[in-house]
C-alpha cells in the first residue's frame, strides 16, 4: 500500500520539486491559458478568441468546432456551415494525432475540479469505491447520440453537460451551473475515485474514440528500472492503462501505453523517481528494441 | 462442468449482470434527460430568439450553444440561457423591453452562427420574423384614451408599414380623433424597438412569439366577397338589384352615400366651400 503522506517524496528527492511537477504545471498553464484567451475579450476588450469550446473563432480567422456537439446537432438534422466543418476537421486531426483524451487533461476545465477532488481524497484518506463501471461512459455516449434522434428537445445533452456549462459559465455567465460543478466535485471526492471523468463523462468517451489510434503516447521504455513503488497507479486517473505497458515485458507486451483511456496527462512521468515513463510515438517499441540491442552489444546487464 | 467452465459461467453472469445494471442506470438518466428537455424547451413569452432563428424545435437541435452570435452583436443585447433559466441552457435570446434588436443591415449574429441555427438564407433583416408586436393592453395604451403618443409608431424601423395609425372617432370628447396603433404582421419583424419605447410603466405593446401572437382562420373558411372577386360574379344566387320606391330624380346608395337627390347641388344657393359664402360679401349686408 502506498503511503499517502510520502506520495511523491521520492520523485522530489530524485528530480527536485519542479521537475516532478513539470507536466502538472504545464497542464494547468494550458487549461488556464485557453480560458484566458477566451476571457481577454469580455474582460479587457482584447478579442483573441470568441465563442467557447463548442465553437470558436480565433483572431477572426481560425474556426474551431467541437466534433462531439456538432455530431449531436447533425443527428438532430442540421447541415452545418462551412466554417463549422473546417473547424471540426482541424479539431479532429489534432486529437487524432496527440490523443483524444488530451482534451480531458489539457483543455477541459472540469479536470481541474476532479483533480482537486482526487488530491483531496488522497490527503483525507477517503477510500470509498463505487460499483460504477468504466464502460458506463460509452453507454452515456450512446445515450447522448440517440436522444437527439428521438426527443424534440434537440441537443439534449447540452442542457446538462457540465463540461460546456463550466467553460461557458466562466466565459459568459455561470448562473446555477456551479451547483453542477460542486456536485461533480463531491461525487469524485466522496463517492468514487475519478468518478466523473473516468466513468461517466460521455465527452471524454467521445474523445477517447477519436484518439484511439493517436500517435503521441506515454511509454514505459525504462520499465526495467521500475522499483514497484506503485505511486504511478495512485496518481493516474485511468490506472488500468499502466499495467500492460509497465509489467507486460514477460508477456511480450509493448512498453507503450496503448489504451486510448490514457489521457496523456503525464502525471506518471512526473511522479516516477526512476524516470520509467516518457512521452513518445505510438511505435516507440522499435526505439526500445534498438536500445536493448545497443545495451546488449555494449554488454550492459539489466 | 469443469472448474474453469464454472468460473467462466460465473464471470459471464457477473458481466451480464453488471452490464444490465449500467444499461438500466443510463436508461433512467435518458428518461430523466428526455423529460427535462421537454420542460426546458418551453421558453418564457418575453424571451425572443435572434433574427433568423429556426422554429424553436429545430433551433434546439441546431444551436450548439457557442455564443458566437452573442459576441458579434454590436449592441450586446443577446444573453445565453443559464442553468435554472426557463430557456434551454446556453441558447441565445434577448428581452425586448430592456434590449431590443436594432436590426443591423449586415445581420452579424446570423453571419457568426456556425450551424445555421440562425438561418444564413436571411439576407434582408426586414424579412426576419423574431416575433410579432401586439398592442396587448388597449385599456392602458394612452392612444385609446384619445391622447397623442404614437411613440411606437415613430420608433418603428419599418415606420408606417409594420405599425400604422388608424384614426377613429373619439366618442368621449365627441370631436377628436383617436390615433390607434395597428401592427401588421406582413411587415413587423418583432425587433421589439416599440416595446422598449412604450412610455407606460409596463409596455402596452409587446413582442410575442408568432404562435402566441397570431390567430389562424379555419382552413375551410372562405370570405364571400373575396371569392366573389376571384370568380368575377356571385357564387350563389346572383345579386338582386335593390329597388326603392322613390320620387323622380332621387336615388338611394346602399353602400355608403345614402339618399342622393340628383341636381341638388345646383339648386342650393350655397357653395360647398364656406369661404365662398363669406367672401361673397353677404355678411356686409
Amino acid at each position: 500500500m502506498v503511503d499517502m503522506t510520502t506520495l511523491g517524496d521520492d520523485a522530489i528527492a530524485a528530480k527536485g520539486w519542479f521537475k516532478s511537477h513539470k507536466f502538472l504545471i504545464l497542464r494547468r498553464l494550458s487549461q488556464l491559458g485557453i480560458l484566458a484567451l477566451f476571457l481577454t475579450g469580455p474582460w479587457f476588450g482584447l478579442w483573441i478568441v470568441k465563442g467557447n469550446l463548442a465553437s470558436s473563432l480565433t483572431l477572426d480567422f481560425l474556426p474551431l468546432t467541437d466534433p462531439y456537439v456538432l455530431l449531436q446537432a447533425m443527428l438532430s438534422g442540421v447541415v452545418p456551415e462551412t466554417a463549422a466543418i473546417i473547424g471540426v476537421v482541424i479539431v479532429l486531426l489534432f486529437y487524432m494525432l496527440v490523443g483524444g483524451r488530451v482534451y480531458c487533461s489539457w483543455v477541459c476545465p472540469v479536470n481541474m475540479v476532479t483533480d482537486l477532488a482526487a488530491w483531496l481524497r488522497r490527503k483525507l484518506g477517503i477510500r470509498t469505491t463505487s460499483q460504477i463501471s468504466r464502460t458506463t461512459r460509452y453507454w452515456m455516449l450512446t445515450l447522448t447520440l440517440i436522444l437527439p434522434l428521438v426527443v424534440t428537445g434537440g441537443i439534449v445533452w447540452e442542457l446538462v453537460n457540465p463540461v460546456s456549462m463550466m467553460f461557458r459559465g466562466i466565459v459568459f455567465s455561470m448562473g446555477a451551473a456551479w451547483i453542477m460543478i460542486a456536485g461533480i466535485f463531491l461525487f469524485d471526492l466522496l463517492v468514487a475515485k475519478d468518478g466523473w471523468c473516468g466513468h461517466i463523462c460521455p465527452v471524454g468517451a467521445f474523445y477517447n474514440l477519436v484518439g484511439s489510434k493517436s500517435l503521441l503516447k506515454v511509454n514505459a521504455l525504462q520499465r526495467q528500472a521500475c522499483n514497484d513503488c506503485m505511486e504511478c497507479y495512485v496518481v493516474c486517473p485511468e490506472p488500468q492503462v499502466i499495467k500492460p505497458a509497465l509489467k507486460g515485458e514477460k508477456k511480450g507486451l509493448s512498453p507503450v501505453i496503448l489504451s486510448s483511456d490514457c489521457t496523456n496527462c503525464g502525471r506518471c512521468i512526473d511522479i516516477c523517481a526512476k524516470d520509467v515513463f516518457s512521452y513518445g510515438g505510438r511505435h516507440a517499441i522499435k526505439i526500445d528494441e534498438y536500445k536493448r540491442e545497443d545495451e546488449i552489444n555494449r554488454g550492459v546487464r539489466v | 462442468m469443469s472448474e474453469s467452465e464454472k468460473k467462466s459461467e460465473l464471470n459471464r453472469r457477473q458481466f451480464l449482470g453488471n452490464m444490465l445494471k449500467t444499461a438500466c442506470g443510463v436508461g433512467l438518466v435518458g428518461l430523466g434527460l428526455g423529460a427535462y428537455s421537454n420542460r426546458a424547451s418551453s421558453m418564457p413569452a418575453n424571451y425572443v430568439r435572434p433574427p433568423g432563428a429556426l422554429p424553436e424545435e429545430d433551433f434546439l437541435g441546431a444551436c450548439i450553444r457557442c455564443g458566437l452570435c452573442v459576441r458579434d452583436c454590436p449592441y450586446d443585447i443577446l444573453f445565453l440561457g443559464e442553468v435554472g433559466d426557463e430557456v434551454a441552457t446556453g441558447t441565445p435570446y434577448f428581452i425586448a423591453r430592456t434590449g431590443p434588436c436594432e436590426m443591423c443591415e449586415d445581420i452579424p449574429c446570423v453571419v457568426a452562427c456556425p450551424t445555421n441555427a440562425l438561418d444564413h438564407d436571411l439576407k434582408d433583416i426586414e424579412e426576419s420574423r423574431m416575433g410579432l408586436a401586439v398592442v396587448i393592453d388597449q385599456e392602458s395604451c394612452i392612444a385609446f384614451h384619445g391622447l397623442r403618443c404614437e411613440v411606437c409608431f415613430n420608433v418603428c424601423p419599418i415606420r408606417g408599414r409594420a405599425i400604422s395609425l388608424d384614426m377613429q372617432h373619439n366618442t368621449r370628447s365627441g370631436k377628436h380623433a383617436l390615433f390607434i396603433p395597428v401592427v401588421h404582421s406582413d411587415a413587423c419583424t418583432g425587433c421589439g424597438l416599440c416595446e422598449r419605447a412604450c412610455i407606460l410603466e409596463e409596455a402596452a405593446i409587446k413582442i410575442f412569439p408568432m404562435h402566441l401572437a397570431k390567430g389562424e382562420l379555419g382552413k375551410h373558411y372562405r370570405l364571400g366577397w373575396k371569392e366573389k372577386d376571384k370568380a368575377g360574379e356571385s357564387l350563389v344566387t346572383p345579386d338582386t338589384e335593390h329597388r326603392y320606391n322613390l320620387p323622380e330624380g332621387v336615388r338611394y346608395d346602399l353602400q355608403g352615400e345614402g339618399l342622393i337627390i340628383e341636381g341638388e347641388a345646383e339648386e342650393t344657393p350655397f357653395s360647398s366651400n364656406p369661404l365662398d359664402t363669406l367672401n361673397s360679401g353677404f355678411m356686409d349686408k
